[in-house]
């Protein structure tokens, strides 16, 4: 059965196709992580996105009940080299075919996923539109992904927030990065913001005795005060910090208020926009395991996951207001900030891992410490 | 922070000769490393006994000693270099003990020289299983269960609570030597026994079996800020219990989640904290239970290794490199990724191809040696591939081995199994053969993945390519679809293959496949699978849509690399490859690299302009050629995989450029080259060839006994034998299966006793310069690569050396040899025979070169290229003013049941160099080298056989005036008697106890003469040679070696030995 990959400037790639029978528009990235598909399927931040793996072989490990980021898989569509005739894991319960079908999202594999990427870093993130069905036509692809309007400036957000607040209490159990240990009672009452959390985010702050409160992207701040916390987390989530005004307002009320704030990846950049820096688009975003990140305190470097588009601007950040903590040796972009005489910091890239190193694992150490008690 | 400026001088340690479990690897991360050195401004001193290497030419480093890896002769070294700094962990296991045994001794600290690269403790900790153990368990990471025991009760005690199998492993020895695995008590107590005796410090792990768990390796790096990063996962095929220098192995991890991935790489993190290893690159291995996850530490190399040449060249991270410059105090984040440019090597990188390699064994030269792989590793080489999948990895690696499969095949008919399921259950080298047979059968993959300890998902793969065959079995070369032959060139059917399947021609396939327009294309090794441009002229090919980094504009030159090493094609071709890469960029052409061999320097993406990672086989190159356009194909320096290539790169078109394919064929064609000696009237041996066991038997009459008999076209005298009689004759025809009128038998008359000469010399058509003449020191029989030899030569009369000289000229002129060659001489009863002319780099062309200081290969390259030794400047032999012996390295510790001794047939594995202006200096300092040190006092035990009788009473006489006791065999000992020597008689074994191996292991004898009679293993002298190699007693098999260690022996007595760097030498003798 074959299915087609579209790109708006007029590329079409034929592989095979596998998963749900469906036709979607995305943008479409590429990701380097060589372990850890089913983490990044399961990453609300895709929304709206069509994800080529450039790893040869995906599904090898099939999917389990455990490497979950959210209750389904997120991203629009999912490329890959070589798909796994089988499965090979002991934790796994089910292949990721049967996986992506049960959930309609479709999938491609045979493609030539080295070409695609060398594609997208050329010409940037592109629009695509892929189909599975039976009499999908390219030319009429091609047409949908340049008619489609695109993540930019989009409310993605809204699509993956949770509809009401709730209360979080599992841990990262056996696969806690320094190995097991119970839960500890808890101690501090920490509010997560979900603009699409990945759940090792709330898994990390379990293990390390927070009561963890989640709430809808678009909750005011009030409501947020009235549950009292200890500190509160912005989360990652996808799509353009610029679409979200609404949200920034109230990251800058919660700015004011002195409670201890984290924020990673979207929630990082949330906090710049409130502090008047400005957000811009990489060509190509940062998806993959493997990014060096340096500690300009330490010099340190640590090898970090990272998946984002946009990148907070360092010439419109106020030196008075905000420091640069960390920056990315790759490309020299932002990586982190913290926030002058206020209990603030933010990262740029992913902490909680899942997939990737656990190198920035002690950030969570050092937040989690400043929230007395 | 920049590199450090306290320190000025380095002195790095390489690891001798290439043996089982330490080889190529170290040349290529020591080279890597002396240039990394050099270029940050560091005075470099290089010791290595290895002479083949190209760390060891002298432009590698400031200062190179050729001498031998002892504590005593590094001593010397550097109380005349008066280093500042020592970096051990780029020469294996044998620069570390060196590195320990000198920190043990206070030498570093009395001299002020300080380890670099790993500390003393570091060391310690890895090495010293115990210890290790327990820093393991002290960072809270699980590790077998284990008891060191130093005696066989404890052993015992220990196996029979954990219960059997439990594994064996002797503290401090080398590459696994003497490891094991024990099933049952009687097996436990015998190997127990002989570990703790091979361990220098007695003791041994004894350690509950993994057996099944599937294995892994990261390989590391960590520098002084402790910034970590891994470069590469790589998964065994093959289950704990091959050691993983014999498994066939992948990267980067295919059956891991990012769960258990982190938690491997959290835990090869706290590996190197808890051994404390500040900065370098580390091996780290797991095992993994593939039923519930379950993890162990298994071990940790805190230095770089196999795994991490391998790493480097599937990943394009040059770890050796990083590895140096972090010892000089750099970090990771200030090094730069040259391969993208802008990135820095503080990162991981991520792969989108798929590395296979699988290791070469070399038991069809050891009759009698255990082919079962286990613990200890046994393998001689290996090859890598680069697929976009794993199946075209598999299949590129399969052809590459150069062993006659064409791809994932199975056992050619005659050497099918009856029993695949024993095949498959039983590590051996031909596991991956019996797979596919077993999937024809229709076994399935669940059985199959039970039966070898393959994970599964591996097994569906190889299922699915003999699924994709037998698709591929229905059609033939017409009716083939397209879209279906492009498939399987997408899983890496090779066109042979296709070719075998379809009953047609390779030609016949590559026609219809690029009729069709299925041409490979060409990928980058980037690191960073595309995300960033790169600037690597490193690439793979594969069957996709996009090509990259394409071929410049430049004049450009291919050198054919000699591909896996195996015994009689090793490193020396090496390192002629590379001289010929260095000196095309001299004369500003491209050089473009083709090789398939990981362990090697050519296969550095620097050495060469652009690197070709791929299999050596016709179609492979041709694509090549025919891609980049080069002036031509240079063929002489591959050994005999490029020579082989000759012919059919000819036939399709391609220049090859020095000496003519016709050339080269008459030198391999028997009939052709007699013809030509006649005319050039140049006597050789009387010879025939024969197909038939009674053409044989005819040729040999006329001749007369004893002939030399072997087949056509091959390398390293494979299945090479001397026949005394009809007996044996009739023997060995009846095992020669190969024969075929189109590969007969060649039959010679055996010069018995000769003197064996050989000379490489560099010819450009008109005139033949010599560049050395090697004498044998064993004498005709043993083959020219396992044979000691002196240069000059120390026992053949200027009369003789000209002749040798004449014919050389007259041979080269006649073949119109434009580059190099090397021709073989014995002389017998005065008169000088040619016994063969080899228009191509030998495996003495780095040995002669490191002696006379110039770069044979590269005034070979240049002649090719049409420039005259005149032009080069190259016209009359160079002066040796000093005496230099090669001596050959062999494997027989590492292959128990083998019979050491030496033959016809190649054995050896490396070989080093000694060097000194006396020949018994020499001598010693080269036996000194291959670890057979010769002992000053002690009891010399001889048992020689009939022939020798005679001529062993003046060696015996020189031993006794030296002060040796001897003792010898029943019959020896009568001859000695009867001209009045002194001699203990001791039985033979068929004699009974207590006898001469019991002599032997309870280290009474100090050295050993045990010449065999004739070409049958006898058991008695098997028996003797065993202990010795058992027990680690220097073994003479022949009289002139003998005579050449009353030399040496002489020699030291008179006075010690003396060093010098190559430098001066050469300086000297300007």
């Amino acid at each position: 059965m074959r299915g087609i990959l579209a790109l708006e400037d007029g590329t079409v790639m034929v592989g095979r196709a596998f998963g749900a029978r469906a036709t979607v528009v995305g943008e479409v990235v590429f990701n380097t992580a060589m372990t850890g598909y089913q983490e990044i399927l399961t990453d609300p931040s895709y929304r709206g996105q069509m994800v080529v793996m450039t790893c040869s072989h995906i599904g090898n490990v099939g999917v389990n009940d455990e490497d979950v980021e959210s209750d389904r898989p997120q991203v629009a569509a999912f490329i890959v080299r070589a798909l796994s005739p089988v499965v090979s894991n002991w934790r796994a319960t089910e292949s990721l075919e049967a996986y992506l079908a049960r959930h309609g999202v479709p999938g491609l594999s045979e493609v030539d996923t080295r070409a695609l990427t060398r594609l997208i870093r050329t010409k940037g993130v592109m629009k695509g539109a892929l189909s599975t069905e039976e009499d999908a036509d390219p030319e009429a692809l091609v047409e949908m992904a340049c008619s489609w309007e695109g993540l930019e400036g989009r409310d993605t957000v809204r699509e993956v927030t949770c509809a009401a607040p709730y209360t979080w209490t599992e841990g990262s159990g056996r696969w806690q990065p320094h190995g097991f240990h119970p839960i500890p009672e808890p101690r501090h009452h920490v509010v997560v913001y979900d603009f699409g959390v990945k759940r090792s985010i709330l898994r990390r702050l379990v293990d390390r005795g927070c009561r963890v409160t989640v709430v809808p992207a678009y909750t005011p701040a009030r409501d947020v005060l009235r549950m009292q916390p200890d500190g509160i987390v912005l989360s990652n989530g996808p799509g353009d910090p610029a679409g979200l005004p609404g949200i920034v307002e109230t990251v800058r009320q919660l700015l004011e208020t002195g409670i201890p704030l984290f924020g990673i990846c979207l929630g990082h950049q949330l906090i710049a926009q409130a502090i008047g820096a400005r957000t811009y688009k990489l060509p190509f975003g940062h998806h993959g395991s493997n990014h060096p990140v340096r500690e300009a305190a330490t010099g340190r470097v640590r090898i970090t996951a990272q998946n984002h588009n946009y990148a907070v601007d360092p010439d419109t950040l106020d030196p008075r207001e905000a420091v640069i903590t960390h920056i990315n040796l790759n490309d020299g972009t932002v990586e982190g900030l913290t926030l002058r005489g206020r209990p603030v910091f933010s990262v740029q890239y992913h902490p909680e891992a899942n997939p990737g190193p656990h190198d920035a694992d002690p950030l969570f150490d050092e937040w989690v410490k400043r929230l007395g008690r | 922070m920049p590199r450090r400026t306290d320190i000025r001088s380095i002195l790095v340690i390489g690891s001798g000769p290439i043996i089982i479990g330490q080889a190529a690897e170290f040349d290529y991360s020591g080279t890597q490393a002396l240039k990394a050195l050099r270029r940050e401004g560091y005075r470099v001193i290089l010791v290595n006994s290895n002479p083949a290497t190209i760390m060891t030419d002298p432009e590698f480093a400031d200062a190179t000693y050729i001498e031998p890896l002892t504590p005593e002769m590094v001593e010397r070294i550097i109380a005349r270099e008066r280093p500042d700094a020592l970096l051990p962990t780029l020469g294996g296991q044998t620069a570390l003990n060196l590195a320990m045994a000198l920190y043990e001794s206070g030498v570093l600290e009395r001299y002020g020289v300080e380890l670099i690269g790993a500390s003393p403790q570091a060391i310690r900790i890895a090495e010293d299983r115990l210890a290790f153990k327990e820093a393991m368990e002290r960072a809270g990471l699980e590790v077998p269960h284990s008891i060191l025991a130093r005696s066989v009760e404890e052993a015992v005690d220990f196996a029979e609570r954990v219960g059997y199998p439990v594994l064996i492993r002797p503290s401090f020895t080398l590459g696994g030597t003497g490891a094991g695995i024990a099933r049952s008590r009687e097996e436990l107590i015998d190997r127990v026994d002989l570990a703790l005796r091979l361990s220098p410090v007695g003791s041994a792990l004894i350690e509950e079996s993994l057996l099944g768990w599937k294995e892994f390796e990261l390989e590391v790096m960590r520098d002084r800020h402790d910034n970590f990063v891994v470069v590469c996962s790589i998964e065994n095929l093959d289950p704990m219990g091959v050691h993983t220098g014999d498994s066939i192995t992948v990267a980067p991890a295919q059956t891991l989640t990012d769960k258990e991935y982190q938690r491997m790489r959290d835990w090869a993190r706290a590996v190197m904290s808890a051994v404390g290893v500040e900065t370098g690159g580390s091996n780290v291995q797991f095992a993994v239970n593939p039923r519930d996850g379950r993890m162990r530490v298994i071990e940790m190399n805190p230095r770089v290794s196999r795994s991490s040449a391998l790493a480097s060249k599937a990943t394009g991270f040059p770890i050796a490199k990083i590895a140096a410059l972090l010892a000089v105090g750099y970090t990771l984040d200030e090094l730069r990724n040259e391969i993208t440019r802008r990135t820095v090597a503080a990162f991981e990188p991520a792969l989108d191809y798929v590395v296979v390699k699988i290791p070469r064994w070399a038991f069809e030269k050891f009759p009698g040696a255990d082919p079962t792989l286990g613990p200890q590793m046994k393998s001689v080489g290996e090859v890598m591939a680069i697929g976009r999948t794993f199946k075209e990895a598999l299949q590129k690696a399969m052809r590459g081995l150069e062993i006659g499969a064409r791809g994932f095949e199975g056992f050619p008919p005659e050497r099918r199994p009856a029993d695949l399921r024993a095949a498959l259950i039983c590590p051996n080298p031909d596991r991956l053969r019996a797979v596919h047979d077993a999937l024809m059968e229709g076994l399935s993959v669940e059985e199959i993945a039970a039966l070898t300890g393959y994970d599964p998902w591996f097994v569906v793969q190889m299922a699915e390519l003999v699924e994709r065959e037998r698709e591929l079995r229905r059609y033939t070369l017409s009716t083939v679809p397209a879209a279906l032959l492009r498939q399987a060139k997408r899983e890496g059917f090779s066109d042979a293959q296709l070719a075998a399947l379809w009953g047609c021609t390779e030609r016949e396939v590559r026609q219809r496949r690029e009729a069709a327009g299925i041409r490979p294309r060409y990928a980058q090794v980037d690191t960073c699978a595309a995300e960033f441009e790169a600037y690597t002229p490193y690439l793979y090919s594969t069957y996709e849509e996009s090509d990259e980094a394409p071929p410049t504009d430049r004049p450009k030159v291919v050198i054919i690399g000699s591909g896996p090493n195996r015994i009689g094609q090793g490193i020396e071709f090496d390192y002629s490859c590379c001289q010929a890469a260095f000196a095309l960029r001299e004369l500003g052409i491209e050089s473009i690299m083709v090789n398939s061999n990981p362990e090697t320097v050519s296969t550095d993406y620097d050495t060469s302009d652009r690197l070709y990672f791929e299999p050596l086989t016709f179609e492979d190159v041709l694509n090549i050629v025919e891609r980049e356009r080069p002036l031509g194909v240079i063929v002489q320096f591959g050994g005999q995989t490029a020579l082989n290539l000759t012919m059919p790169l000819h036939r399709a078109g391609v220049p090859i450029l020095g000496t003519s394919p016709d050339a080269i064929d008459l030198a391999e064609d028997r009939g052709r080259f007699s013809a030509l000696l006649r005319d050039l009237d140049i006597p050789q041996p009387e010879h025939g060839t024969a197909t038939s066991v009674e053409e044989a038997l005819r040729v040999a009459r006329d001749i007369g006994y004893p002939v030399l008999v072997r087949p056509s076209y091959v390398l390293g005298g494979r299945a090479m034998a001397i026949c005394y009689d009809e007996e044996t004759l009739k023997a060995y025809m009846r095992e020669a299966v190969w024969i075929s009128p189109e590969r007969p038998v060649l039959i010679d008359r055996f010069l018995e006793d000769a003197y064996e000469v050989e000379v490489d010399a560099v010819a450009d058509g008109k005139r033949v310069v010599i560049g050395g003449i090697l004498q044998h020191i064993e004498e005709a029989g043993v083959h020219s690569g396992d044979s000691a030899c002196v240069l000059p030569p120390y026992k053949i009369s200027r009369y003789h050396l000209q002749i040798i000289e004449e014919y050389t000229e007259r041979i080269a002129l006649a073949m119109g040899v434009r580059g190099l060659i090397n021709i073989q001489f014995a002389i017998k009863d005065e008169i000088v025979y040619v016994l063969e002319a080899n228009p191509r780099a030998s495996r003495t062309v780095p040995f002669i070169s490191k002696a006379t200081g110039i770069p044979l290969a590269r005034i070979a390259t240049r002649v090719m290229l049409g420039q005259s030794l005149e032009e080069i400047g190259f016209t009359r032999s160079p002066e040796v003013r000093a005496f230099f012996v090669k001596e050959a390295v062999l494997p027989f510790r590492k292959l128990p049941g083998a019979d050491a001794i030496l033959g016809p047939e190649m054995k050896s594995t490396g070989e080093v160099m000694g060097w000194a202006e006396t020949f018994g200096h020499a001598f010693a300092k080269a036996e000194m080298a291959a670890g057979d040190a010769l002992p000053l006092t002690g009891t010399v035990l001889i048992s020689v056989n009939d022939f020798d009788k005679g001529s062993v009473l003046k060696i015996a006489r020189d031993f006794h005036r030296m002060g040796f006791r001897l003792m010898a065999t029943r019959g020896t000992a009568e001859a000695l008697r009867r001209v009045g020597l002194p001699v203990e008689v001791v039985n033979k074994v068929s004699e009974g106890s207590p006898h001469v191996v019991d002599a032997i292991r309870e280290g009474r004898v100090q050295l050993i003469l045990n010449t065999p009679l004739g070409p049958r293993a006898y058991t008695d002298g098997m028996r003797i040679r065993q202990a010795a190699v058992r027990y680690g007693v220097p073994l003479l098999t022949t009289l002139s070696a003998a005579a050449a260690a009353v030399q040496a022996i002489r020699a030291m007595r008179d006075h010690g030995f003396t060093v010098k760097s190559l430098q001066e030498y050469y300086e000297e003798g300007r």
